[in-house]
């Protein structure tokens, strides 16, 4: 037990730094800016908690802090998300050619509506 | 093995890094910046962590939780100008 | 692992040349507010790897929170300002 939890922590720290790594790959490779919002927090919201769950792992009296910071990320990194997506829409940023619908097309022609 | 693993998932990390920061450079719009802004904080939190793992202090995560607090009130300040002003 | 800080400073000191960079020659004023911030921020991580993390902390709540807030919001009133003469 007491050499198994190291090896795992290795191993989720590399699937975190996978999971980020892939969430900056999209960030370069998607075409328009809310698939890239998209691609920037959400895989590395992901990223960020499996790394946080490799150093619990590795060091099992940080745990609780660990903890501490995984949740404020699970709590503020959505949000974030949230308004960045509707701050570019309202601005009116472009859409990729492949957009097919926008729901929202109707809120975009009144840009100052309620506030957030 | 384990120091070969932190090795390595630092090395993707920092890939990762660059790449968010290839798009800040390059970014068309003020929003493309913003997105890139906001992934690099969240990858440096890790790296702040990294830092306090290969320190071996405990109270360096406590400035981790103070960046991710202000990381998020300057994408949340930006995004509000975007929008409509402040 | 021996190497792993000083290429990580490394990577934040080319960090803090790019934010510069775009800080100065970017066309946008937000953007330019925004790349100064980032600059704080990762002046703040190696703040940190230099083992001080009182200064990291102060770093980060300054440098980046209350500066960049600060700024927006003189930004916007300097914009709210440039068309008072037009409706008298």
């Amino acid at each position: 037990m007491n050499t198994i939890l190291p090896i795992v922590g290795g191993l989720l720290l590399v699937l975190g730094a996978a999971f980020l790594f892939l969430g900056g790959l999209g960030l370069v490779r998607m075409p328009d800016v809310f698939n890239r919002i998209q691609a920037g927090t959400k895989a590395t919201t992901l990223g960020t908690l499996l790394s946080l769950a490799g150093f619990a792992c590795l060091q099992p009296d940080w745990a609780l802090k660990l903890f501490l910071i995984g949740l404020f990320v699970l709590f503020t990194n959505p949000l974030s998300s949230q308004v960045l997506a509707r701050a570019a829409h309202r601005s009116g940023s472009s859409m990729s050619a492949l957009t097919s619908i926008d729901a929202l097309a109707k809120d975009r022609n009144e840009p100052s509506g309620e506030p957030l | 093995m384990v120091n070969f693993l932190i090795t390595l998932a630092a090395m993707i990390a920092g890939t990762a890094f660059l790449l968010a920061l290839w798009r800040f450079f390059q970014g068309p719009s003020d929003a493309d910046r913003v997105v890139a802004f906001d992934t690099l904080t969240v990858i440096s939190l890790t790296g702040i962590v990294l830092v306090a793992y290969l320190e071996g202090r405990a109270i360096y995560l406590d400035v981790a939780l103070v960046y991710a607090l202000l990381s998020f009130l300057g994408v949340i300040v930006v995004a509000r100008h975007l929008e409509r002003g402040l | 692992m021996i190497y792993l800080l000083p290429a990580l400073s490394g990577l934040l000191c080319f960090t803090m040349l790019v934010a510069a960079v775009v800080a100065i020659g970017g066309r946008s004023m937000s953007i330019a507010i925004l790349a100064a911030g980032l600059v704080s921020l990762v002046a703040s991580v190696l703040f940190l790897i230099l083992a001080s993390p009182d200064v990291a902390m102060t770093e980060a709540a300054i440098g980046s929170g209350l500066t960049t807030f600060l700024l927006f919001f003189v930004l916007g009133r300097v914009r709210a300002g440039e068309h008072d003469g037009e409706q008298p």
